[in-house]
């Protein structure tokens, strides 16, 4: 008898391999300004470290929340017993104020509709616990964040059925490719509960327009699906073009109180706009009752720390604080986009215009030897150990072209990009080099080379996938 | 329950079952609780809760040690140095020194007698989300897990709701102090294989709850070769290991067991929790410890579902390391406990209730019995509607933990200060007919400020973090609807 369940046997927590392997090399040859200046650069974890100063600062301001003292008295014993899932009343109300500012205040959110999850993993999860029954399917544009692989599939049992999107149109969702997939997924008999899209988007790094989100809403609307929308990075547009929440975009169609409303459901976190990934502070947001009751008790297996909740009600009660941390925050991330943007395009490479998250999707089609993914492979094995950056290879997000890759920018001190871009500049310069002698010498042979074991080996010691 | 509505069919069935178990019928008590909680000032004749199995004894000694200790904290001056390191890190091995911290209060809890491999230990949303955790990686949907009753009443969410497991009875009585019998455990996995259902193993809570029992060195011998010959794994919840409030008997853990004898360790799992030992549910702070490697790899990664805050790991991580304050600690907590224990069962003996011998956790096993018109479900829970309704206590009626035999029910004492237990014990006297209720004149009683109120108190503090209508809008559980102290 096997020992273990099938979901511990089988891999299918979908831990995409070169995404770890990245992180494992990462780990042995991390690099330190000091310590380790030829070190390997992180940038395939889309953290936001730019503006903790700001947070820090805060907390320097107000240490009686260190002590747990309000109001003169202790407020220690009533956090260390509060375990009630509908979450701390001050915190969900400062949430959803924050949430609502967000999104410049056209929608407003009710506390009562949001419920409090261990992060946004945690939160996926759940949602898909509520509304797919194993074997059932959601559709999701590719190219998509790797983690959903598990989040959203591991232990539920459902199944994902990806919606191909194309650089020929900026990767964006067409109504063709909607039914495709819907299609696709019949003649695989799944049965399809609903879409996923994650806006803005990770990869991408930019904000849905108006016309995908009405393509997806009728479509939803057209075959009785559910739409989530995982608005993680929200908080972190910075660019002209403002974000357009699924909430907004149905309400402009005056589709509050019909069917459709009950089936648009958001997933939110504290991890990318604040910085806050240790903090464990997730949410889903749904109009739908039965939803939100059955979610809120689901959130027993992983609710958010009282001391955290504690902590962070009081942090972004300081509306004052929060308006200008948001504002500072996003001028950082714009200046580092732009200077990562603009390190790339001085060699000729370029990047998908984007106005959000805290990475660029990068494309290095010319660079590879081949339009195929084993030479997407080989690249992003030479720009690890040659140009000592790890890097997100686009087939890790299941894009359907070669030659796409996620480079994060927030994760590090300004010198440590500026040091990066030059590492890549020096490996395109050599790539450069080494193709016109190439070409002097022969014409290219497209030869399918076999990956090297060492690529596809799961990693022992993964920490665990970020975003 | 069957009904094709269309939300039925929009939503998944474990959004519409009712296997979280929380519509059942004794939600009633919380209700009557919930509608008319007991204050000592404002509501004296309110219902007290003696249902939640919560911890509130020695607060103080942890508020102490917070004071003392800044840097524990990550909004002191003297810890916001560590402020974005923490607030990054999310990383699902944990903190290594919350990992060695906690392996290391786990061996000072079993009093060193057994050592704990930091690298083993994986983090779970409290003991409910590791009690999950773990049953997702050792069983499939349709699989079974023996587990002994009378039980923790949110087994039955924790281990079956999501993960499709189904759980199947060890049957336990009073003929002999409820102790787990091979008779009973064959009869349970029987009983499973009859039904063509795969049992993959067996849990328990040592110390019991609700019995706050501890199991012997025999009976420990004896699980641990039964599940060795069947096969199948062993799962120890023991998050009420540092409740053991007396020397004898000693609280013995599987960990120790296993270094007595021969057993396939890859059987064997621990859950554990700070949320008993140290009254902390609210941090959420569960563990679940395999000797299995491919267990905790695979546990790892899942814990990803409900890792614990990394403030929370930060804060623990020192104040778990602190060897004197732990040593001070689980002495004075042990004594606490003990001298509650007694002055409560020390006053129902004096009415003639008795209870279970127990020598753990935060409750006890009161034997009303002999109160019941007869000996069925239903007479047990009439009498538990004339004990909340009249008496106006809430207590945990034995059906709830599904006890075979009526009449018992779990009372918590913990919860509360001193004069609450005295008025509380004074009501169940009155149960027992033997003499006059007396009115207590809680106008005159000098309520001291750093009085333990019990829970409903501070739905009428303002300063609470709580506003008065806290719970449940929604849910027929109002308050503290975690169902692990709910029961």
């Amino acid at each position: 008898m096997n020992m273990l369940s099938k979901k511990a046997r089988c891999d299918a927590d979908g831990q995409d391999s070169s995404f770890f392997v990245g992180l494992q090399e990462y780990e042995k040859n991390p690099y330190d300004v000091v310590r380790n200046p030829s070190g390997i650069i992180q940038m395939g974890l889309a953290e936001n470290q730019l503006s903790f100063d700001l947070l820090e600062s805060w907390l320097a301001r107000n240490s009686d929340v260190a002590t747990f003292e309000k109001n003169g008295g202790s407020t220690f014993r009533e956090l260390a017993l509060f375990q009630d899932y509908h979450g701390l009343p001050a915190f969900k109300k400062v949430l959803v104020d924050f949430m609502a500012k967000i999104r410049r205040n056209k929608v407003s959110f009710h506390p009562n509709k949001l419920v409090l999850t261990a992060g946004a993993t945690s939160a996926n999860e759940t949602l898909m616990f509520c509304l797919a029954n194993p074997g059932e399917a959601f559709l999701i544009p590719t190219p998509y964040y790797p983690g959903f692989d598990r989040d959203l599939k591991w232990r539920t049992g459902v199944e994902l059925v990806p919606i191909h999107c194309s650089s020929l149109n900026k990767f964006r969702i067409t109504e063709s490719a909607l039914q495709e997939a819907y299609q696709q997924a019949q003649k695989l008999n799944l049965r399809v509960k609903g879409i996923l899209i994650t806006n803005p988007s990770n990869p991408l790094g930019a904000t849905m327009t108006r016309l995908e989100l009405n393509h997806l809403i009728t479509f939803a609307m057209d075959k009785n699906l559910h739409i989530v929308s995982d608005e993680i990075y929200s908080g972190t547009v910075f660019g002209s073009s403002s974000f357009i929440s699924i909430i907004e975009a149905a309400r402009e169609r005056n589709l509050e109180n019909t069917d459709i409303w009950s089936r648009i459901h958001i997933v939110y976190s504290l991890s990318k706009d604040l910085g806050l990934p240790g903090f464990r502070v997730g949410m889903i947001y749904s109009d739908n009752e039965t939803v939100t009751s059955a979610a809120t008790k689901m959130s027993s297996f992983g609710l958010v720390s009282s001391q955290t909740q504690y902590l962070l009600s009081n942090l972004l009660g300081d509306k004052k604080f929060m308006k200008s941390y948001m504002k500072e925050n996003r001028k950082r991330l714009k200046k580092r986009h732009e200077m990562l943007v603009s390190g790339l395009g001085n060699m000729g490479i370029r990047c998908l215009k984007s106005n959000a998250g805290l990475f660029c999707w990068v494309d290095m089609r010319h660079l590879l030897s081949s339009n195929t993914f084993e030479a997407e492979m080989e690249l992003w094995k030479k720009i690890l150990s040659e140009a000592s950056l790890n890097i997100s290879p686009g087939s890790s997000c299941h894009c359907t072209e070669p030659g796409w890759f996620r480079v994060c920018f927030a994760n590090m001190k300004k010198e440590t990009l500026k040091l990066s871009i030059q590492r890549m500049k020096t490996f395109v310069d050599s790539i450069n080099d080494e193709n016109s002698e190439n070409q002097q010498l022969s014409f290219c042979i497209t030869k399918r080379r076999s990956l090297t074991k060492w690529v596809f080996q799961l990693s022992l010691y993964d920490r665990g996938p970020d975003r | 329950m069957g009904f094709s509505s269309p939300n039925s069919q929009l939503l998944s069935k474990i959004a519409t079952n009712e296997l979280h178990g929380e519509n059942s019928p004794y939600f009633h008590g919380w209700k009557a609780y919930d509608n008319d909680p007991f204050h000592p000032i404002q509501n004296p004749n309110g219902v007290i809760q003696m249902g939640l199995a919560e911890n509130m004894l020695s607060f103080d000694l942890i508020e102490d040690w917070i004071k003392k200790n800044p840097r524990a904290s990550i909004c002191t001056s003297e810890g916001l140095n560590k402020f974005r390191d923490i607030a990054i890190f999310q990383d699902y091995h944990g903190l290594s020194e919350f990992r060695n911290a906690v392996a290391k209060f786990m061996g000072r809890v079993r009093g060193d007698r057994v050592k704990f491999d930091p690298a083993r230990i994986v983090m779970g949303g409290g003991a409910t989300g590791a009690n999950e955790l773990i049953t997702f990686c050792l069983a499939d949907p349709g699989d079974a897990f023996l587990v002994p009753s009378p039980y923790y009443p949110a087994f039955g969410r924790d281990l079956r709701w999501r993960t499709g497991v189904q759980l199947f009875p060890v049957m336990c009585n009073s003929k002999n102090d409820f102790q787990i019998t091979v008779e009973a455990l064959e009869e349970a996995y029987e009983k499973a294989k009859q039904s063509n259902i795969k049992v993959k193993g067996l849990i328990i809570a040592n110390p019991s709850n609700p019995l706050g029992t501890v199991l012997d060195r025999e009976a420990l011998k004896t699980l641990v070769s039964f599940i060795n010959e069947k096969n199948i794994h062993l799962v120890c919840d023991e998050i009420y290991a540092a409740t053991v409030f007396s020397a004898a008997p000693n609280f013995i853990s599987v960990a120790e067991i296993i270094q007595e004898m021969d057993c396939n360790r890859d059987l064997i799992h621990i859950v554990y929790s700070m949320s008993k030992d140290m009254g902390l549910p609210g941090f959420r702070v569960g563990i679940v410890y395999s000797y299995n490697d491919a267990v905790v790899n695979c546990g790892r990664k899942m814990s990803s579902f409900g890792l614990v805050s990394s403030q929370t790991q930060h804060l623990l991580a020192s104040m778990l390391d602190d060897e004197e304050f732990v040593e001070m600690f689980l002495r004075e907590s042990a004594k606490r406990l003990s001298d509650r224990h007694k002055f409560f069962t020390m006053g129902l003996e004096q009415v003639g209730i008795s209870c279970l011998k127990s020598n753990a956790g935060l409750f006890v096993w009161m034997d009303l019995r002999s109160m019941l018109i007869e000996q069925t479900v239903e007479a047990e829970l009439e009498l538990w509607k004339i004990i909340i309704n009249q008496v106006k206590l809430n207590v945990s009626p034995g059906s709830s933990f599904q006890c075979v035999e009526p009449g018992w029910f779990r009372v918590c004492f913990a919860n509360m200060d001193d004069a609450t237990v005295e008025i509380a014990l004074k009501r169940i006297q009155m149960l027992a007919g033997q003499g006059k209720e007396k009115e207590v004149a809680v106008k005159n009683k000098p309520w001291r400020k750093n009085l333990r109120l019990s829970f409903p108190a501070r739905i009428y503090d303002e300063s609470s973090v709580m506003s008065p209508r806290l719970m449940s809008p929604h849910s027929p559980i109002p308050h503290s609807p975690l169902v692990r102290a709910r029961t």
